[in-house]
């Protein structure tokens, strides 16, 4: 890692002070913490707290047993591969609209990146209210169609609740990114294309997409881990892992065990399962970086 | 364009029109519940147009809060918020140009440890260590204050990237022509590297704002004192802080009046904004 070539010298004190509140706070409440997640998924407490006991693996070995926890996972992979997939593709779909405009790009642009700004609980309140099953606008015209909604009763139905929510705030994200990528594939290579007799589609499928799937890529790490960690206020604010568990994903579970259900070893156990998680993706938005630097 | 397809243009904007309705649609629809009075939600569907009660259902909420719902009034709540957001975007910028300054014009020992404790904070958001990071707040006494609610999420390492990327592209004369005329570090921190970086700041500012402003999972588990509450966590009181159907009216106009802020911070400053975003991220 460089520096500047000429740098200031008899200073021996001054660099960390200056570096002393960010790494103070680091430490207070990034490091330690984690570290004692690490460590208190090892401990066991007894029902009353009174007595804490050393138990190595064991809370991990009784979180991978539980099926609890395995629907769990099942319901955050569920809900974080149809979030990207719903976000991506629809902002994808709107990026390749705007980048033909000419006139009218920036005004679609500001329409479509608002939405970045709302927060996830906030989003997931005005998607509750819509559907909600009583006043909302869509059960209503789902009536007419024969669709019974309720998702306080249908699991399906709040997934499908949650995963709107979420993908609705993510589309703004998605859709700026792509926007930059589109505009930066030459013209030149469309147009040899063109010339070519490739049809529309034929040049988008072959020629775009293709210089694209960097930008794609990166979202796809991006969005999974929004759907995974910064989702927690859609789920929280709307159907609070209901119902029949159905929308608990993992990091709503390690909220509750640990604040409501109150047991902490497991819920630490959890997030040290998370971090992994966090780690491993961005080992991986890593490496492809570096990827793409030689390509 | 390659060709002249006026159909195909005629689709394209067909198809954007549909789209940003879909988009602004909830928005418009919190807009027009936040209108009514609270008897048109007993009569079923929700109306489409806009009622006569604004101003009475936004007082309401501003000066009066529920407090039988355990809902603070939303003036307190937005200052609230306003508060945390500054504090974070302000502290966040704050501590990163230092350290970016360190890292970047200074040689020292443990360079590269600091550089990697601080990359380290990249990678773990809040929510997967609520527990042990809760307790370290608890046990420092920083429940229910604004420090309890921003400092934690103050050290994060994307503002220090942003940062130490742009001081890596001043030019190397800079540093030379200030030593001439003897300026010292700070001097030269001051009077040069800060005022180059007015643009990036704002970028920077606008992007820590709407996050600071957004937060949800820490002002939720940090505060139980309602004077602390941020109005996006407050929504959630008010909807599920009573038994009964929650009264539609007056949640939509606390939704309209959370959402606001952040969003025209956007509006007006789209260009800073998309540069924050698209920078921070390389």
């Amino acid at each position: 890692m460089q520096t500047k070539r000429m740098t200031f010298t008899n200073n021996r004190w001054l660099p960390y002070l200056l570096l002393a509140p960010q790494v103070t706070i680091t430490l207070i409440f990034f490091v330690w913490p984690a570290s004692q997640a690490l460590w208190q998924s090892m401990l066991r407490q007894d029902p009353f707290g009174l007595r804490t006991t050393f138990v190595w693996f064991r809370n991990f070995e009784r979180l991978f047993a539980d099926p609890h926890y395995l629907v769990s996972m099942k319901t955050t992979l569920i809900f974080s591969v149809s979030t990207t997939l719903l976000a991506m593709s629809v902002s994808l779909l709107f990026a390749v609209m705007v980048n033909r405009m000419i006139r009218s790009r920036d005004a679609y642009t500001t329409f479509l990146v608002w939405p970045y700004a709302v927060a996830p609980a906030v989003a997931g309140v005005l998607w509750w209210f819509i559907f909600n099953p009583s006043v909302g606008i869509l059960p209503y015209m789902l009536r007419g169609i024969g669709i019974e909604w309720n998702h306080r009763l249908e699991s399906s139905h709040a997934m499908i609740l949650v995963v709107i929510a979420a993908a609705w705030k993510q589309i703004s994200y998605n859709f700026l990114f792509f926007l930059a990528g589109l505009q930066s594939i030459p013209q030149s290579l469309i147009e040899a294309a063109a010339i070519d007799g490739a049809s529309r589609s034929k040049r988008f499928w072959t020629i775009v997409f293709p210089l694209l799937s960097p930008t794609t890529f990166f979202l796809m790490v991006v969005n999974i881990v929004y759907a995974m960690f910064d989702t927690f206020g859609v789920i929280h604010a709307t159907t609070a892992g209901g119902p029949a568990q159905a929308t608990n994903i993992l990091v709503y579970k390690v909220y509750r065990d640990g604040f409501i259900g109150n047991n902490l070893g497991s819920s630490a156990a959890q997030s040290v399962v998370l971090m992994g998680i966090v780690i491993v993706l961005t080992v991986v938005q890593f490496r492809w970086i570096e990827r793409r630097v030689n390509y | 364009m390659v060709e002249n397809d006026r159909w195909g243009i005629f689709l394209a904007h067909l198809i954007l029109i549909v789209g940003v309705a879909i988009v602004v649609f909830p928005v418009y629809v919190a807009l027009i519940a936040s209108t009514h009075a609270p008897g048109t939600f007993l009569q079923g569907v929700m109306p489409l147009l806009p009622g006569s009660h604004a101003i009475e259902n936004y007082s309401t909420v501003i000066f009066e809060g529920r407090s039988n719902a355990g809902a603070p009034p939303i003036g307190l709540m937005l200052w609230n918020s306003f508060v945390m957001a500054m504090m974070i975007a302000v502290g966040k910028i704050a501590i990163s140009l230092l350290s970016a300054f360190a890292i970047v014009y200074f040689r020292f020992r443990f360079r590269i440890f600091f550089f990697w404790i601080i990359f380290i904070t990249l990678m773990l958001p809040v929510e997967v260590r609520i527990v042990p990071t809760y307790q370290v707040v608890a046990n420092l006494g920083m429940l229910n204050s604004y420090w309890g609610l921003s400092i934690p999420l103050i050290a994060s390492a994307t503002a220090t990237f942003l940062f130490r990327q742009f001081f890596m592209t001043v030019p190397e004369e800079m540093l030379e022509a200030a030593r001439v005329d003897g300026a010292g570090p700070l001097k030269f921190f001051k009077d040069i590297l800060l005022p180059l970086s007015v643009t990036n700041i704002a970028a920077m500012f606008v992007i820590m704002f709407i996050y600071g402003w957004n937060q949800y999972l820490w002002p939720l588990l940090v505060t139980n004192d309602e004077a602390y509450y941020t109005v996006v966590m407050g929504i959630q009181r008010m909807v599920t802080g009573a038994d009964s159907e929650p009264l539609w009216h007056l949640v939509m106009a606390t939704v309209v009046l959370a959402a606001l802020p952040p969003i025209l911070v956007i509006l007006f400053m789209q260009r800073l904004f998309v540069k924050g975003l698209t920078e921070t991220e390389k």
